[in-house]
């Protein structure tokens, strides 16, 4: 168990990098992903249709896949990165955006017809539809499996470690191979780490869960 | 497709929308266009690259990699089926000293990286990577099939205990013989979505060094070069995705059978929440 302590410099540093890319690819997810929850729901057919090949292509890609994409086919075709990192936003942020869009889409889906229809029918507009009568209802339903995206985005984040970055798989690794004799306890510890982030926000999931359950 | 969002559009609401389709369809075709005129600025489409799919040797290649990757999934998925529905029956136990420690298992296993668990396998067990990959994805999968059938036995009217307790059934026999069947049916596109999440998850296979799909484009632009990469890694990347949408097809079409069915009397699982599988 000594070197768990031992190693705690390495560890709290991969643990900052494992959140910083979590945080930073879950933003942009978010962001990408509402854009494109949101053309699948619009009037307009061709935003439909990309949004929709986009979310069934990219959520039956592996994401060992879009790393390998991002980090050693990308370079031989000419876009190099000066960090490994920004390839791995990149993979993570354009996975994750997939299963947000998904959720998200579910969310406005799962909000009765009769709503927006009794919305409309009192003269609102679409703007007012929208923000006042459809999104207030969809959150609710949302943020818990938004929630479960991210928590998986963290584990997730661990592929990135196989290519090149060193947040807490890639030091874990290091590390086993410099501590031959104590590789369960090393990768105990990262273990540990992983779970300082994933089981608080699975315990949150599951508090909001609760909190917003509405009988339907 | 009607959405709850805007009414049956009228003629100039179709204009607007069409309007608003050819600015989209010039907007994504021209990013499009932008990555394939910078792929052939790169040489990616001399056909002398392409030509490789052509030897039968680099087919032996791929299509042992595809071995590797479904029989992983496939043992894989044998072998946690059955861990799960054991781990949910201990889950759900009425034995505080069975259910607690299960509830503290189930909740490791899911919060920890497939990755690092077959990195863990490997390494503290010296196995070879075949081991490893079959038992990071059991050990995974497994704990994710229980929660599944966990909600879907908590998904059922409190009747269906009730009454089997009443009729004298042990708790035993009553989840084995009367929930359980029903939990599993309306669970099954959930459990065949997961399919998908542990097919994809072979993939990470690739990190601890075993000969999947993903491997053998890696070996193939090592020992061809690596102006091969790209082609190599696109037709392995189009197999992936060809056989996950497969799969995918397969739940969707469980699922819509299943509320065909819920219509002729079988009650519908709740959908929000346990139907969207994340990995």
């Amino acid at each position: 168990m000594d070197v768990i302590i031992e190693s705690l410099p390495q560890y709290w540093d991969g643990f900052l990098r494992t959140l910083f890319l979590a945080v930073v690819s879950g933003i942009i997810a978010l962001v990408v992903g509402t854009l494109l929850a949101a053309a699948r729901v619009s009037p307009v057919a061709a935003l439909r249709g990309f949004s929709m090949a986009y979310v069934e292509v990219v959520r039956n890609t592996p994401l060992t896949i879009a790393f390998f994409f991002a980090a050693v086919v990308l370079p031989r075709l000419g876009v190099t990165f000066q960090q490994f990192e920004v390839a791995a936003i990149i993979a993570l942020s354009a996975y994750t955006s997939a299963f947000i869009a998904e959720a998200v889409r579910s969310g406005v889906n799962s909000v009765p017809v009769g709503q927006a229809e009794a919305a409309r029918s009192i003269g609102m507009k679409f703007g007012q539809v929208l923000s006042l009568i459809i999104l207030p209802q969809a959150l609710r339903t949302v943020v818990p499996p938004l929630i479960n995206i991210l928590i998986a985005l963290v584990k997730n984040s661990s592929v990135a470690g196989a290519f090149y970055v060193l947040e807490l798989f890639g030091y874990g690794k290091q590390l086993a191979n410099e501590h031959g004799d104590a590789v369960m306890w090393v990768l105990v510890g990262v273990a540990f780490f992983y779970l300082l982030i994933t089981v608080p926000l699975g315990y949150l999931a599951h508090q909001v869960e609760r909190k917003v359950a509405i009988a339907r | 497709m009607t959405s709850v969002l805007y009414d049956v559009p009228g003629p100039k609401a179709r204009r607007v929308s069409l309007i608003g389709s050819v600015i989209g369809v010039v907007l994504i075709g021209g990013l499009l266009a932008l990555a394939i005129v910078t792929l052939a600025q790169q040489g990616i489409f001399q056909a002398q690259r392409w030509a490789i799919f052509g030897q039968a040797d680099v087919w032996t290649l791929i299509l042992n990699g595809i071995g590797a990757t479904l029989s992983a999934a496939a043992i894989s998925a044998v072998i946690a089926f059955p861990l799960g529905l054991l781990l949910c029956l201990m889950r759900i136990s009425d034995i505080a000293w069975i259910r607690i420690p299960t509830r503290i298992v189930l909740e490791f296993l899911r919060g920890m990286p497939v990755v690092l668990m077959m990195l863990f396998v490997l390494l503290v067990f010296a196995t070879s990577s075949f081991i490893a990959v079959v038992a990071g994805l059991v050990l995974y999968n497994s704990a994710i099939f229980a929660e599944i059938i966990r909600a879907g036995i908590q998904s059922l009217p409190k009747g269906q205990r009730e009454a089997g307790l009443a009729i004298g059934l042990t708790s035993f026999q009553s989840r084995l013989s009367v929930e359980l069947p029903q939990a599993i049916r309306r669970m099954l596109p959930s459990l065949v979505a997961q399919l998908v999440v542990l097919l994809k998850d072979t993939s990470l296979g690739y990190i601890v060094a075993y000969g999947e799909l993903l491997r053998a484009v890696q070996v193939m632009a090592d020992f061809l070069g690596p102006q091969f990469l790209f082609p190599v890694f696109f037709v392995a990347a189009a197999i992936y995705i060809a056989i996950n949408l497969a799969v995918s097809r397969l739940a969707i079409w469980i699922e819509r059978r299943g509320s065909k069915k819920a219509a002729g009397g079988v009650a519908k699982a709740p959908t929000a929440g346990v139907s969207t599988v994340v990995k």
